[in-house]
């Protein structure tokens, strides 16, 4: 099933956990350190490098792209890291994240809570994942190299859904 | 007295780092090949094929099989029958600093754990274990290792008393405890024995070994086949998805150690599985 962004609150009820689905549209990217400061800055009154309505963000660190490339390898992360930060991003807008992994009780509450949904890609399969990837903009903290973040546009990007907005999931059998 | 050609080495270490950062190991891929035509779960065998998959554009694209590039691990052993003319040490780093940059590699190490958290953008320092031995060969192992599957290790001060049992537990509970984080399937290195800091070594270490082989001592090799066999039997699967497929190896080493105690770490390895031995 294909699914374009931006995630809206009826696609996302739409979604069921094992789906798989092809992304196609606009993401950002943003790992450790960005989440920490998007949170941050957020807490200050700033503003942020993305509306986070509606949006999802993966979590990547690619590696650089080669000259004739949009971007390097760009498989996903391990998501628990990100756990801390989440809750408060969902609460403000967030629809969706891309990931690994299984996420904490405080994350799927609040994923339930707002309606969102929680994707993974293939570990360990960025290079064959990045080749979804049309586009790729680096637009905010730049200094912190492969953790800045990234604006990407994506055409059938493959997921599955591993949470949905009930709560189903797909780690727990 | 051999003198040693620090630029041969530099220059086949660096061609080597390039190669297997973006090259699935041949074993590893057999291993996934074998495991897709076992695997009972339709997802665990996409999962696979997927992987195998990325082999092949990783390879066609000449790009990174994975996006996180890994920490560059060495351990050489120097004869003592050698003269070098310079630093190996900086042969060393030369060699990382040139490859991940001429290779397009990530640059995933930061210099100071928990405040600035600067990346050094060059992906030093490289974490290097240094032994010596007699004769004129100077062997070195390389890994490139993720930090996904690092951060899923432990290590635990087990009592003498809990014996194999204990140690059993200890890597079922840890590769259950790290389900699908460490991106299974995975390959599993065991450190038994030795103090606090050797047996971690010793963890790491085991996983330069072939995947294909066993301990050569029976007592050994028989653990290795039943926490094998244990692991697939968790149903973690790829990437923690279900599945019969969530190791593809087990390797043990031990050493000896104090009366008092009973080491034991557990180091593991993603299916990025990225490593090699040069000797000179």
């Amino acid at each position: 099933m294909e699914i374009h962004t931006p995630l809206t609150i009826d696609k996302c009820i739409a979604l069921k956990a094992g789906d798989k689905i092809y992304l196609t549209g606009t993401i950002y990217t943003a790992r450790d350190q960005a989440h920490k400061r998007i949170v941050e800055a957020i807490t200050r009154g700033e503003e942020i490098p993305f509306p986070l309505q509606d949006n999802i963000i993966f979590y990547v660190g690619p590696t650089p792209a080669k000259p004739n490339e949009v971007i390097g390898s760009a498989g996903p992360t391990t998501s628990y890291r990100m756990d801390t930060y989440t809750p408060f991003l969902l609460d403000r807008g967030l629809k969706g994240m891309i990931g690994k992994g299984e996420r904490s009780i405080q994350v799927i509450d609040s994923i339930i809570k707002n309606k969102a949904v929680y994707l993974v890609a293939i570990g360990g399969a960025g290079a064959l994942l990045s080749s979804s990837i049309q586009d790729a903009e680096v637009i905010a903290y730049p200094d912190l190299g492969p953790e800045a973040v990234f604006k990407l546009k994506v055409e059938k990007f493959p997921c599955f859904v591993a949470i949905d907005t009930e709560g189903n999931n797909l780690f727990s059998d | 007295m051999k003198q040693i050609n620090l630029q041969e080495i530099e220059e086949e270490l660096y061609q080597e780092i390039g190669k297997v950062g973006i090259v699935l190991d041949s074993q590893v891929k057999k291993k996934l090949e074998c495991s897709l035509e076992n695997e009972t779960s339709p997802l665990a065998k996409e999962i696979l094929s997927d992987i195998l998959l990325n082999g092949q554009v990783a390879e066609d694209l000449q790009k990174p099989l994975c996006q996180d590039t890994g920490v560059a691990v060495f351990f050489i052993e120097v004869g003592s029958d050698l003269c070098f003319l310079g630093s190996l040490q900086e042969t060393i780093d030369s060699a990382v600093r040139r490859a991940y940059q001429d290779f397009y590699f990530r640059k995933s190490m930061v210099e100071d754990p928990i405040f600035q958290r600067r990346n050094t953008k060059n992906n030093l320092p490289a974490i290097i274990h240094w032994s010596y031995n007699s004769g004129d060969k100077l062997k070195i192992s390389f890994a490139a290792k993720g930090g996904g599957s690092e951060n899923m290790s432990r290590l635990k001060m087990l009592k003498p008393s809990d014996g194999v049992t204990g140690v059993k537990d200890f890597v079922l509970e840890t590769v259950k405890l790290a389900k699908s984080n460490p991106c299974p399937p995975i390959i599993v290195g065991v450190g038994v024995g030795g103090n606090f800091e050797t047996c971690a070594l010793l963890a790491k270490k085991s996983l330069f070994r072939s995947l294909t082989d066993s301990h050569p001592q029976a007592q050994w090799a028989n653990l290795e086949a039943e926490l094998l066999q244990e692991i697939n039997k968790t149903n973690i699967g790829p990437q923690g998805l279900g599945g019969n497929t969530t190791a593809l190896s087990v390797k043990v080493e031990y050493l000896p150690c104090h009366i008092a105690s009973l080491p034991v770490a557990v180091n593991i390895q993603c299916h990025s599985h990225r490593h090699f031995t040069l000797t000179f």
